[in-house]
């Protein structure tokens, strides 16, 4: 590259970027050494931003992109966990298979509502939270470090946690429900408990996470957009719901995204909600989302082939959601 | 050069803060929280410390308490036993050293390399810039699930499995760190400063060390601690190459815990307790960095 360099630099070049302006008259050798100075200036400011982004996306390529691209190669083989290195070539055989099975729907099924049942209750106490947070508040900072405590408990721990209260015949759950007149619910076996209970676990760790992120853009909302809505006459219902929800859509938006992601992955709660039962999230696989389903076929049952035609399949939901939102915000801010 | 340039540049985030955080109170002013907001604040508060607070208690219990109603609400004898035995037989030693390492690599690795990656991004001038700062930001989005089973194909052919390193290394580049410095240093690192350092004739590595470096030393702490943070909770990636009795992570310790016939109840506690304890008292020392870090990284976001 410094050959190439040196052949097509133009040879004057020192007016350009040269540290300080040329004295009166340069000897030749001065001004070759100033030539050279400049030279080495102009390749610093051309190359170093590249040397400065290289490693993040070498590192990025290398453990990133290629896998993802990998993986599509690799959903298109027969390969096995015991020798991950031996693939042969299947077509389309893997896609046909996890589709003829009613496993991946369920677990598509399964991610879908949990999904739901986790996000939504998730982002809009989170909204509460944030508005409650933004009022002239004692010991404010306290109140947001709390409400993040739950996001520093790893997923392993914080599962184990409500595998104990929500245990069918000892559980805290169990025990606080009686009072009001509910019998027994079986949180593991169940299917729509058991779904619940995975989605509050995610609830419980991400809620105030979501709520930060709320509060600082309403921290951002200008003032005077509340003064005239006051002179208007506007109540604080109104408010929130004139002024607060349309500044924060750009915010609500990423959230959702965020938390779409993070629901189709969900893999750590069902697994370790019943530990025994493993991948297969459940007795009847009556909490087993997408992730484990992936697992279970990658890891349990050995074909990586058809965990990656899983894992591709996963992504091109994704995309398509991605597209959804994309098009819907766009209505959302054309009509507004 | 590096004391006189940090007092402004470390003023500037200080007073733009200062400025955000009093619009914020004109714009409360008018709404003092009430006895209402309050009492939906300390309960929300009291959900996310119970579960936390609970798992001491049934640390501090044994197994036969447990397995009886009502549940225990308050600690018991047996905290130290519990923990201790769980130490053992989780081989919870190795696995928070590991952690330690694996953590600590990638937090410092992520915060250096999306520092300079991020005043590239934010700073200077170069081909591409636009398309491959999308890209970034494109990659935040993709899920990791979709790159483990060829990772874990690498891992294999690397003879790496239950080593140390697998986990280390697809966890060395962060999107989001790339994106968080950037936003940060467009409005923290004034051009101006840049350059009359160019003018005094320094090279892009010195711009870097003696201004960019001292100038999103607040981020890069944030930015440190996140890292930490999100690595020392990782769970798929570890747990699909690392064994328990091998060379466990703390989450892969943990989530041996649960598994076996007769699982003690009170030991399973007493493993989840010491492996949170450590990031909760990070939490309990830096939180309010913590959630600094968090909204300012939202605000932009």
């Amino acid at each position: 590259m410094a050959t190439r360099h040196d052949i097509a630099a133009p040879p004057a070049k020192e007016g350009g970027a040269a540290p300080a302006r040329p004295p009166a008259a340069p000897t030749e050798a001065e001004r070759r050494r100033r030539a050279r100075l400049s030279r080495r200036w102009q390749r610093d400011l051309k190359w170093s931003p590249y040397g400065f982004i290289s490693p993040f996306f070498l590192l990025f390529v290398a453990f990133g992109l290629f896998p993802l691209i990998y993986t599509a190669w690799a959903s298109l083989h027969t390969v096995e966990l015991t020798a991950p290195n031996d693939m042969q070539w299947a077509g389309l055989h893997n896609y046909t298979r996890i589709f003829d099975d009613e496993f991946f729907w369920n677990a598509a099924r399964n991610t879908l509502t949990i999904g739901i049942i986790s996000t939504v209750p998730q982002l809009a106490m989170a909204m509460g939270l944030a508005h409650i947070l933004n009022y002239k508040l004692r010991a404010s900072t306290f109140y947001r470090v709390i409400m993040l405590a739950p996001y520093a408990t790893s997923i392993a721990a914080a599962s184990l946690v409500f595998v104990l209260l929500f245990g069918r015949d000892y559980g805290m759950i169990n025990w606080a429900l009686h009072y009001v007149g509910v019998g027994k619910i079986d949180w593991q076996n169940d299917k729509w408990p058991s779904q619940i209970a995975v989605s509050t676990i995610i609830i419980w760790r991400w809620t105030g996470y979501n709520a930060l992120i709320y509060l600082a853009a309403m921290q951002a909302i200008p003032t005077e957009l509340y003064e005239s809505a006051a002179l208007d006459g506007a109540s604080r219902w109104r408010q929130f719901v004139h002024v607060t929800l349309p500044q924060l859509r750009p915010t609500i938006l990423f959230t959702c995204v965020v938390s779409t992601i993070g629901a189709s992955q969900v893999f750590g709660e069902p697994l370790i909600f019943d530990a025994n039962k493993g991948a297969s999230g459940g007795a009847e696989h009556q909490f087993q989302t997408l992730g484990l389903y992936l697992y279970e076929q990658g890891w349990v049952n050995m074909h990586l082939g058809r965990a990656s035609a899983i894992a591709w399949t996963m992504f091109l939901i994704l995309i398509v959601i991605g597209i959804v939102n994309y098009v819907i915000s766009r209505r959302l801010r054309a009509s507004s | 050069m590096t004391t006189t340039l940090t007092t402004p540049v470390g003023s500037a985030p200080t007073e733009s803060r200062r400025t955000r955080r009093s619009k914020a109170r004109r714009a409360g002013g008018t709404l003092h929280a009430g006895p209402v907001a309050y009492a939906i604040l300390i309960l929300f508060s009291i959900g996310s410390l119970f579960p936390l607070v609970w798992t001491a208690i049934a640390a501090s219990r044994n197994n036969n308490r447990l397995a009886q109603t009502p549940p225990p609400f308050w600690f018991g004898g047996n905290l130290f036993h519990n923990m201790n035995v769980a130490w053992n037989e989780a081989n919870l030693g190795k696995a928070f050293i590991n952690t330690t390492i694996v953590a600590g690599t990638s937090a410092l690795t992520v915060v250096f390399l999306s520092t300079i990656a991020g005043f590239a991004f934010a700073k200077l001038r170069f081909k591409g810039r636009n398309i491959l700062m999308l890209m970034v930001i494109g990659t935040m989005m993709v899920p990791p699930q979709l790159s483990v089973i060829p990772l874990y194909m690498m891992v294999a052919k690397l003879n790496w499995a239950d080593q140390l390193q697998a986990v280390i290394f697809p966890s060395l580049v962060s999107a989001f760190g790339v994106f968080f410095m950037r936003q940060y240093l467009l409005q923290a690192l004034p051009d101006e400063l840049i350059e009359a350092a160019r003018v005094d004739g320094a090279s892009s590595w010195r711009v870097v060390w003696h201004i960019v470096f001292p100038a999103a030393r607040p981020a890069m702490a944030v930015l440190g601690m996140l890292m930490f943070v999100q690595s020392w909770n990782d769970f798929l990636w570890p747990f699909l190459v690392l064994t328990q009795n091998g060379n466990p992570t703390v989450q892969v310790a943990l989530a041996g815990l649960g598994r076996g016939y007769t699982p003690d109840q009170s030991l399973i506690m007493g493993g989840a307790l010491l492996g949170t304890l450590p990031l909760l008292l990070v939490f309990a020392i830096f939180g309010k960095q913590i959630v600094g870090g968090i909204m300012q990284g939202a605000v932009k976001g």
